[in-house]
């Protein structure tokens, strides 16, 4: 390539490609793809509970609300910590950053804990009709969302430890905490759904 | 035809890329390069081509007679149940990855995608899901045989009762395919918005780029609603759930549609990178600029997005109430406007042109003409009138056919002989070449024009014996088939023969407007590297004389002299 006319070259501008860099915009379209998996399930649902001749399974009167409104406020208020543990991250912050990080997590935590004791007590099993079946699948697909961000941001944890790690800007964090955000999103809906829409016709 | 500045040793220096013969073994490596990965997926969906491609020659064998005499009703429900599924998930969507992993980086300039080793974990699922799949053969009570579209309740019955059936391998194939096809979807739309050469805005873009662009996000929105119902249908089948059971309170009609929601747009995220195909070639080998480039551009969104809200003609026979059907009627006809827009423009195109008659060409031409025919039985069967009568007949097949093989196959197989010498660096033979075409074209047309009479006459889908008034039908139908499967012979005598030992191709043999062409011939491992080309004018500038790029004569040269 050496040998490419020097006339050519004179007033030649190479042009640049970014290489690399391109992660947020990745996760972010897998995101809005993976709720259509989310809004799949949410519609199936709602239709097969509104065509259901029944919906309830015998000698279950309906949902226990209590324990999963706290598991709720639980969920949803950790999202603002976890965006105030960015806002540390920011100001480079990393003590404050893994302390609200840490704190995101343990709430995280306890709202699987609560899912676990809800459906440890459930009179009602995953073959017990359409309404036991879609239960469990949403809640489950739901709850299997919450582990995978746990997991996440322990790995953000491991790696704020790294030395000069977030030196150069913080991507993870970010996709993880927009992670977050988008599966307590997805809890509201579904809350609403199965616990505040009881009633059927 | 050795040329004399030629030596391995220095080439192999250069650009150790794919087509170099001494380096085949990287094929067979995860390798990150996209090159490498575009042409594992060409070469893995060919070889599922030709199981596919068998599946439906025992097929037509069977049907060639009246009576189920080949093999057994049992058996022939399995056959076509893996046609279908090979065909798609195996054949079609690999091959057309194999497209976009060769084209949208070098289109657009990028030295690869945006996510190599996403992209590579994503061709290494397709071997494991085409193992899973072709392993359901050698299960107790043998492959799924529900149809491809596995329409509960048939498919989750269980009669011989173990836990690892033929469905059960169907369905965790066709969910590794979804996942792989995700992996592949994100990777494409993040490379084509944000690693386009400096110059090339969106409507600088080739059509090719748009087309997969467009057809990508179809994916993305489409896809999860189907690995929604099939975890459903997993869970019907295997963990005593009753979504989809009636005699649990299911409804069998969500499963269709969360199936059709996601199956119909496939059918576009097939067709749409084929329509970028068409508009490539037809412009290179027509010497004109293509005819309307903004409109053609833009309908290809406009399809993805008509292509969301169509899917219930698919069930015009399933229940579906009368105002949806209405609905779902308007908006399937609908779709006929984008399309036609297309196939205007390439009428346009053509309209006027210094036209080449090369190979790619001819199975453009032929594929453009069966397009237009499975595009009017489309329309046909889009209007609940008519389909309520001829749904689940051979009319429905000749149809689908018609645009899957006759159409998208047709696409691929022009695309394959138009890009080989830019990715191989070998000339193929264009004689070859013309006899594969003629055979493919009078084959296909013997095999699926007469089936639309069938499918008048009332012949149903799906049977391994029928009623002796259709088999005139069949009889040319099955002889047509037969010439398309003898077809592949020429087709992988051209393709090996002139990757091993064809003449060399030089960068631009058809002197072709376009990025890629400013490549060398099979382009090095990162493309244009850090010098790339800013790219200054529209795409398809024949006979304009503008150059494509800032200072075009010294890309051209450095490729000439690589």
């Amino acid at each position: 390539m050496t040998t490419t006319n020097p006339d050519l070259q004179l007033n030649h501008r190479p042009g640049h490609i970014k290489h690399d860099g391109h992660n947020l915009t990745g996760f972010i379209i897998f995101l809005c793809s993976e709720s259509i998996i989310f809004l799949a399930f949410f519609s199936g649902f709602a239709l097969l509970k509104i065509t259901a001749p029944e919906w309830l399974p015998e000698g279950v009167e309906g949902l226990e609300t209590r324990l999963p409104l706290i598991n709720t406020v639980v969920l949803v208020s950790s999202s603002f910590v976890a965006y105030f543990a960015e806002r540390y991250l920011h100001k480079e912050n990393l003590w404050g950053f893994r302390a609200l990080w840490l704190l995101t997590m343990a709430m995280g935590t306890y709202f699987v804990y609560g899912q676990y004791v809800e459906w440890s007590e459930l009179p009602f099993s995953l073959s017990s009709g359409v309404f036991g079946g879609t239960f469990y699948l949403l809640t489950g697909f739901h709850g299997l969302h919450v582990i995978t961000g746990i997991l996440l941001m322990s790995l953000m944890l491991y790696r704020s430890f790294l030395p000069n790690n977030y030196a150069k800007g913080e991507m993870g964090v970010t996709a993880v905490s927009l992670f977050w955000h988008f599966v307590d999103v997805i809890w509201i809906i579904l809350y609403i759904l199965i616990y505040v829409w009881q009633r059927t016709t | 035809m050795t040329s004399t500045n030629y030596d391995p040793r220095v080439l192999k220096a250069l650009h150790p890329v794919p087509g170099a013969p001494d380096n085949w073994k990287r094929f067979f490596t995860f390798n990150t390069d996209a090159k490498v990965i575009g042409i594992q997926y060409i070469a893995l969906a060919l070889f599922f081509l030709l199981v596919g491609g068998l599946l439906a020659m025992v097929m037509r064998g069977e049907l060639i007679t009246p009576p189920a005499d080949l093999v057994d009703p049992t058996v022939y429900n399995g056959l076509y149940t893996m046609h279908g599924t090979v065909m798609l998930f195996l054949f079609l969507f690999p091959i057309l990855n194999g497209f976009n992993n060769l084209l949208i980086p070098t289109m657009i300039g990028a030295p690869d995608m945006a996510f190599p080793k996403v992209n590579a974990a994503a061709f290494w699922i397709v071997p494991v899901f085409g193992v899973v799949l072709l392993a359901s053969f050698f299960v107790p009570g043998g492959p799924a045989s529900a149809g491809w579209w596995s329409y509960p309740p048939v498919s989750i019955q269980n009669p011989l009762g173990h836990f690892i059936n033929g469905e059960f391998l169907w369905i965790l194939a066709v969910a590794l395919s979804g996942v792989s096809s995700i992996m592949g979807a994100v990777n494409f739309v993040t490379t084509i918005i944000r690693m386009r050469a400096p110059g090339m805005g969106f409507f600088r873009m080739p059509v090719f780029v748009w087309t997969a662009w467009a057809a990508q996000t179809l994916q993305l929105i489409g896809l999860p609603a189907l690995t929604g119902g099939a975890i459903m249908l997993l869970f019907d089948l295997s963990f005593g759930t009753s979504f989809f059971r009636p005699e649990g309170g299911g409804d069998p009609v969500l499963y269709q549609h969360f199936f059709w929601f996601y199956s119909h747009p496939a059918v576009y995220v097939m067709v749409l990178p084929v329509f970028g195909i068409f508009s490539e070639l037809i412009t290179v080998y027509s010497r004109k600029p293509l005819f309307g480039y903004k409109f053609v551009a833009l309908a290809s969104f406009v399809i993805t997005f008509l292509g969301l809200i169509v899917w219930v003609h698919h069930m015009f026979y399933s229940g579906t109430p009368q105002w949806m059907r209405n609905i779902f009627i308007v908006t399937t006809m609908l779709i006929a406007v984008p399309t036609g827009v297309k196939v205007f423009a390439w009428l346009g195109t053509l309209w006027g042109g210094k036209i080449r008659l090369t190979t790619p060409m001819l199975f453009v031409l032929g594929g453009l003409v069966n397009f237009i025919l499975g595009g009017i039985t489309g329309i046909m069967l889009g209007t609940a009138p008519v389909d309520i009568h001829v749904g689940n007949t051979y009319f429905v097949v000749a149809h689908f056919h018609y645009v899957i093989f006759n159409t998208i196959g047709f696409g691929i197989f022009a695309g394959i002989y138009h890009w080989f010498p830019k990715f191989t660096g070998r000339m193929y033979y264009e004689g070859l070449g013309k006899v594969h075409f003629l055979l493919t074209f009078i084959g296909a047309t013997l095999n699926w024009l007469p089936l639309h009479w069938a499918g008048l006459y009332g012949m149903p889908r799906r049977v391994a014996s029928y009623d002796p008034e259709f088999a005139i039908w069949n009889v040319v139908a099955s002889i047509g088939a037969f010439m398309v499967g003898v077809a592949a012979i020429p087709f992988i005598l051209n393709i090996v023969s002139s990757w091993a030992r064809g003449a060399k191709a030089p960068p631009n043999p058809w002197n072709a407007i376009g990025l890629e062409w400013l490549l060398p011939s099979p382009p090095p491992a990162e493309n244009f590297e850090d010098d790339v080309p800013t790219v200054i004018s529209a795409p398809y500038g024949y006979g304009l004389g503008q150059p494509l790029v800032e200072d075009e004569e010294y890309y051209v040269r450095r490729a000439l002299e690589a």
